[in-house]
């Protein structure tokens, strides 16, 4: 992927206050109107309750933007500021709040499910990112990442040829060919640089059940990656820049639907934000993964047989159940598969976000707010015993997995279409190739 | 004076209170908002209603670790209600001066056990707010003059009740005038915003399928 878009962050207050003040619209408006500092959403957030440092109060972290609302926008906020009173923004608010509005939050959106006046702090969150980010004041990990993806297509700067080596084995592995670059297949996949590097069973799996669907299906050599640095930075023309190339592939391949992989914010970015980070509606389809396999299965296109009867629970994660409306189908698919899945006890919406979405898992300063944060996953495994996590994010298993090491767990991270693919009906003999 | 805060004070207050309302909502809509052009996945009307309404209640997940404050809230919040639209001279007011009729009030028994929980409640609140180490980052003077404006126009009220003294009911007529005036600049405007902040967030959730 070769781009002449560039991204040099630099230092720039002005910039920064001015993009925050672009951020106030009536739902951030209403939101900071309705607030009365009731400080509930500090029990909903995994970072307040494992420190119990209640700068980590999800609303708190929301001070500088609140400041510009309330100097800008309110009778008394506007009469302090011009009588002097108050002081307005200064580059001391970027410098004070970047590590809360980085470091200790997930974009997970729990506190949101829980404010008594129903303020989506998440949102807010995301928001205030955008003038963080245009200041220069971000994690360097994240400006590295964003960097690389804008330059090389992904945030580890992983290529076209190291995928393509992947591809190469994963078809000696499956005997499958994975389809890449086909005009008119009806699914465009994407991929997580993470399943190229760290998890490509997630490759073969989706190569072996897409070939039992039927599922006419292709890969892209000229965008690949599903994930999006300009959302978890908070820079929406980066954010858009990203999704632009995705519409192109799947505009040039003319397929009808894109495949969002196990990766929570990618499905965010390209399921929800793509059509409002270019102004208009998208002309394809987007499902994520696991609603691509629940539907698959429920029409009867892929079977599968036998189940595991290994104690397992599932790890929602945040971005596909609180943004997405995902809840019930990861849990058909594991009954299919699984006859002793339990739950956790706070799951679904309410789950508890592995510690490291929203950029956290990228930002080294972050990790050992982060492995505090795991405490929560960890209890919750132990109170059920279990040996086995299943989850549907690349993102979430990585964290999971970092947490599982360091608290010398013995359990093990597995992807749900991996476990899917591993239950699938053998392929019988002389079967045509119907993948490509 | 008490010519001057029953007539023209009065008259102030309410021209403050209704303009101030109207004009702060007016400036939270134009605000503007983008629509969201994602392929929805549900309604938002649904979804909007559903959160409005849902929010009434804490989420079973969250009752354990917020029980003090949700007990106090609702405390507070029931009692004062009850106390608003129930209390016998305020049933009078509301049929004499706004809406030409009334409806049956609340027993005497009633309007001092309500005011007992709501007043309970507004201390609890506002001990809470002074000891929380969360809510004590938080608070901001508004928060407390809010807090004091609603407990003297609550005590004044109940004082007045009792009509021993003629002056005590101008005393609580005062009080409420001060909150009127004060309601529209301070975040006691929860209590209209609550409809857009709660709307909002529901109907971006509903029209993801997501249920806030």
């Amino acid at each position: 992927m070769s781009s002449t878009t560039t991204y040099e962050p630099e230092l720039d207050f002005e910039k920064g206050a001015d993009v925050l003040k672009r951020q106030i619209d009536w739902r951030v408006a209403s939101y900071f109107s309705s607030c009365v500092h009731c400080g509930l959403c500090a029990e909903a957030c995994q970072f307040y309750v494992e420190t119990g440092d209640p700068r980590y109060t999800p609303i708190y972290k929301l001070e500088p933007l609140k400041k510009v609302w309330r100097q800008e926008y309110t009778f008394f906020g506007k009469m302090a500021k011009a009588l002097g009173i108050t002081k307005p923004l200064s580059e001391k608010d970027f410098v004070d709040w970047e590590d809360l509005v980085y470091d200790s939050c997930t974009l997970c959106a729990r506190c949101s499910m829980v404010c008594p006046v129903g303020n989506d702090i998440a949102y807010m969150i995301r928001k205030e990112r955008e003038g963080f980010s245009a200041a220069g004041f971000a994690p360097d990990e994240l400006k590295g990442a964003t960097k690389r993806a804008v330059e090389t297509g992904s945030p580890m700067g992983v290529t076209w040829k190291a995928l393509s080596a992947q591809i190469k084995h994963i078809e000696r592995e499956t005997g499958l060919p994975v389809p890449v670059d086909v005009k008119g297949a009806e699914y465009l996949g994407l991929l997580s640089s993470l399943e190229i590097m760290g998890f490509p069973e997630y490759i073969s799996s989706l190569t072996r059940i897409l070939h039992q669907a039927g599922v006419s299906w292709t890969l892209s050599s000229e965008t690949f990656e599903a994930t999006n640095s300009g959302i978890q930075i908070g820079d929406s023309k980066v954010a858009a820049e990203l999704v632009e190339r995705v519409l192109k592939v799947a505009t040039d391949l003319e397929v009808s639907n894109i495949i969002s992989p196990e990766c929570g914010h990618a499905y965010t970015a390209i399921r929800w934000e793509s059509a409002n980070l270019i102004g208009k509606p998208i002309p394809f389809r987007v499902v994520h993964i696991v609603e691509l396999l629940d539907e698959l299965k429920r029409n009867g296109r892929i079977s599968t047989t036998g189940k595991t009867d290994v104690k397992l629970t599932f790890h929602d994660p945040c971005n596909l159940v609180r943004k997405g409306g995902v809840v019930e189908e990861p849990r058909r698919l594991l009954n299919s598969v699984a006859s002793d899945f339990v739950e956790m006890k706070q799951h679904g919406v309410m789950n508890w976000c592995c510690g490291g979405g929203g950029g956290v898992s990228a930002n080294d300063r972050a990790s050992g707010l982060r492995l505090a944060a795991f405490n929560i996953k960890k209890r919750q495994l132990d109170e059920l015993g279990v040996n086995t996590l299943v989850t549907a994010c690349a993102n979430c298993r990585n964290i999971l997995e970092e947490g599982i090491e360091h608290n010398e767990m013995d359990v093990e991270v597995v992807g749900l279409t991996e476990l899917i693919a591993e239950y699938l009906d053998p392929p019988e003999a002389g079967e045509s190739d119907s993948t490509s | 004076m008490s010519d001057f805060i029953l007539g023209p004070f009065w008259n102030f207050a309410v021209i403050v209170f209704t303009a101030g309302v109207v004009g702060r909502i007016a400036m939270i809509l134009m605000c503007g908002l983008s629509k969201d052009l994602a392929a929805a996945r549900g309604s938002s009307v649904t979804g909007a209603v559903g959160t409005v309404a849902r929010r009434f209640f804490p989420r079973k997940e969250t009752v354990k670790s917020n029980r003090f404050h949700i007990i106090a809230g609702y405390m507070f919040h029931i009692g004062l209600l009850a106390l608003l639209f129930f209390a016998a001279p305020h049933v009078q007011f509301l049929k004499n001066h706004l809406l030409g009729f009334g409806w049956p009030a609340m027993p005497h028994w009633a309007f001092i056990l309500s005011a007992e929980i709501a007043f309970a409640g507004l201390i609890l609140l506002w001990l809470r707010r002074v000891m929380h180490p969360v809510t004590r980052l938080l608070t901001r003077l508004d928060d407390h003059l809010a807090a004091w404006l609603t407990f003297f126009a609550m005590v004044t009220g109940c004082l007045a009740l009792f009509e021993s003294f003629a002056g005590l009911r101008v005393l609580h007529i005062l009080g409420v005038e001060l909150l009127m005036i004060y309601f529209p600049f301070s975040n006691l405007m929860h209590a209209f915003t609550f409809f857009l902040s709660r709307g909002t967030t529901g109907a971006r959730a509903g029209r993801h399928g997501v249920k806030a």
